[in-house]
């Protein structure tokens, strides 16, 4: 198991990948050519979907936004691991996870620009919405796995949050929960080393956020997170193990935001451009490039390029193109049938 | 049977977990001790461990836990000890389980019965006698009910349980042994959003629920006048018709509330009386309420609590206006 062989409380932690892209023979998973190709797929149609958004915004086409680049690989990896039956309860940057799991990216543009209707994702995808107050929904996370293992259904949940969310006491109460109903849960913390402008110590004083598991009795494992093959080797075996009904597991990905917490945000402030460049080095996408490049099964990256950014634009487009919200739109759902007193505060018919 | 409130809770549980395998209870104390004032008694041994949770204590972690189960298919009824502790959870009610419905457009809805007890009367210790149901009935998307009697309590807590919408739903400490009456054996369904006329009357409308119900009956009951008391059943969404449509025949109202009065539910139906009735009024609609201070330790209760001589007051000043 790789939660034996990495203790999080030594300070070890799981990587496939070098920086350079050199791979460990013995550590690598078993995954097909066209599998690794869809993989850089997802990740560069993330960073440029990412990027996309960003310029949205400067140009007040698109509301505040959470970049994810240099996460792409951290999100990815738990993501490919679930089954359609399983559940993904994400925080606020996760788009590449949500790509993966069959959120169309013009829902999720959508709902950056402002429109409840960016959180109404295809029938079928087991997805709860962004939650912004920090840590919030890990016990929901809890919940719904314990309903699948009341119901001795093999669906698992799998819950993102950030390195600043260990900090909150939803995540404390959400992981004690998970331990003690053993229920089939995976927690991914994405450590990206700032809650906007807050560093990782000052978060917490333990020297891994992985190591936090083996307080709630399950194990924790930390994990290089700008590589998606330690990232993907991690998930499959904790998920594996929620499946088999032996609970939870914390994952620790390791990662870096190489951009704003926000596009509201400037992170010159707080940190210096030396410490940044050392981390684009590490950057997830280039470091999976090498990998492909080097095994000869990159592909034609120019026209990949282009089918993406064809996307990228058509999604675009599209979220632009929805109509804005009727006044019944906003109202409708307040509760399953609106109260007389709320209808005529909706007046004019709600159109 | 005869059942007090503790029984006939108790009875609606039961029922509807026999009839509805996705209905679970989770909470604190809930299973093996049968919770602290024994309402859940019994039910972890006719249901077992999987569906009767003894939870950590956690409050947050208690309603953020029954949130997930609501959407994934299940229908929690969570339980927390006093309404006091109840603030620990008000992140999870107002940021996610009032919303959800609205933000995914009807794609995720969260129906979870929120049951705690609630006010004063029993001499409890600090953060034991809470009335802050306006809390609650202030989010959009939270409905709050507060049943008045045994038969009431079973019958709401039915139709809170079958709702597809989070409930909150209060329990009147004092009422729990207070007193008894026929309770049917079987299901007994009371449906949320309609107050109920307990007493018809020409002279004047009195509007509480919960606790304050039987403490209105007795104040009334040695008075001239002839007066209407409504249990308004559901704090929100609150069924203004009921209370408007009496005070028009009426032309007086008086609000009954063990909560402080300022920014209490008094003040909303009052302003929803203005709004309707204006021009039938004889009076300005009177609140008799708690202070707004901070519950006092028992040995200053008596300044506090709502009382009959209170609500007789209340009433006569309404009437001599």
């Amino acid at each position: 198991m790789l939660t034996d062989d990495f203790d999080p409380t030594k300070g070890e932690m799981l990587r496939v990948m070098d920086e350079e892209g050199n791979v460990e023979a013995s550590l690598m998973p078993k995954m097909s050519k066209e599998l690794l190709k869809k993989m850089y797929r997802n990740m560069l149609l993330t960073r440029m979907a990412d990027d996309k958004a960003v310029k949205l915004q400067r140009q007040g086409r698109l509301g505040a936004y959470p970049p994810s680049k240099g996460q792409e690989a951290s999100q990815l990896g738990p993501a490919m691991v679930l089954k359609e039956g399983d559940w993904l309860i994400w925080a606020f940057r996760e788009m590449g996870a949500l790509l993966w799991k069959g959120v169309p990216l013009q829902t999720l543009y959508l709902y950056w620009m402002g429109n409840e209707l960016g959180n109404v994702y295809p029938e079928g995808v087991k997805a709860t919405p962004s939650v912004v107050p920090v840590g919030s929904q890990i016990p929901h996370a809890v919940g719904i796995a314990y309903a699948s293992k009341l119901r001795g259904e093999k669906d698992i949940t799998l819950a993102y949050f950030g390195d600043g969310a260990t900090s909150e006491g939803e995540f404390h109460e959400g992981l004690n929960f998970a331990g003690v109903f053993k229920t089939p849960n995976v927690f991914v913390c994405q450590n990206n080393q700032f809650a906007i402008s807050t560093r990782r110590e000052r978060q917490s004083a333990s020297a891994t956020l992985a190591q936090k598991a083996v307080a709630y009795g399950f194990p924790g494992i930390l994990v290089d997170g700008n590589d998606v093959l330690a990232m993907y080797a991690a998930a499959n075996e904790a998920v594996e193990r929620a499946r088999k009904g032996k609970g939870p597991t914390l994952i620790e990905s390791y990662t870096y935001r190489m951009s704003d917490h926000t596009t509201s945000d400037d992170w010159r402030k707080y940190r210096s451009k030396e410490e940044v460049a050392e981390w684009e080095r590490k950057d997830p996408l280039k470091r999976f490039r090498s990998y492909l490049s080097a095994q000869g099964i990159l592909g034609d990256e120019a026209s990949l390029a282009k089918e993406l950014t064809d996307i990228v634009e058509k999604a675009a487009a599209e979220a632009e193109a929805v109509p804005l919200p009727s006044r019944s739109d906003v109202f409708t759902h307040t509760y399953s049938d609106i109260p007389p007193y709320l209808r005529s505060q909706m007046g004019g018919g709600g159109k | 049977m005869m059942m007090n409130m503790v029984q006939s809770i108790n009875s609606a549980l039961a029922l509807e977990m026999e009839r509805d395998p996705s209905v679970v209870i989770l909470g604190e104390d809930v299973g093996v001790d049968g919770g602290v004032f024994r309402v859940t008694d019994g039910l972890l041994g006719k249901f077992g461990e999987g569906r009767v949770i003894d939870t950590p204590l956690a409050e947050a972690g208690i309603v953020g836990t029954a949130i997930g189960m609501a959407m994934n298919g299940l229908r929690p009824v969570a339980e927390m000890q006093f309404m006091g502790f109840s603030y620990l959870a008000l992140n999870q009610m107002i940021n996610h389980a009032a919303r959800m419905r609205n933000r995914t457009r009807g794609r995720l809805t969260v129906p979870m019965v929120l049951r705690m007890p609630y006010g004063a009367g029993v001499k409890a210790l600090e953060h034991h006698s809470e009335s802050t149901e306006a809390l609650y009935a202030q989010i959009p998307g939270l409905k709050v009910v507060v049943p008045s009697t045994p038969l009431e309590a079973k019958g709401l807590l039915t139709a809170s349980i079958r709702d597809p919408d989070p409930v909150v739903f209060l329990e009147p400490t004092r009422s729990y042994r207070m007193l008894k009456e026929e309770v049917p054996d079987g299901e007994h369904l009371v449906p949320l959003g309609k107050a109920r006329t307990v007493q018809e009357g020409d002279d004047v409308t009195i509007v509480g629920w919960g606790a304050m119900i039987p403490l209105i009956q007795r104040a009334v009951a040695d008075l001239q006048a002839s007066v209407e008391i409504i249990d308004l059943r559901t704090i929100s969404p609150m069924d203004s018709e009921a209370v408007v449509d009496s005070v028009k025949r009426t032309g007086r109202a008086v609000v009954v509330h063990e909560s402080p009065r300022s920014f209490g539910p008094g003040a909303e139906i009052a302003s929803r009386i203005y709004e309707g009735a204006i021009l039938k009024l004889e009076a300005p609609v009177e609140r008799v309420t708690a202070p707004d201070i901070t519950v006092p330790l028992p040995k200053g209760e008596d300044h506090y609590y709502v009382n009959e001589r209170m609500i007789k007051e209340g009433i006569e000043r309404t009437l001599r206006f």
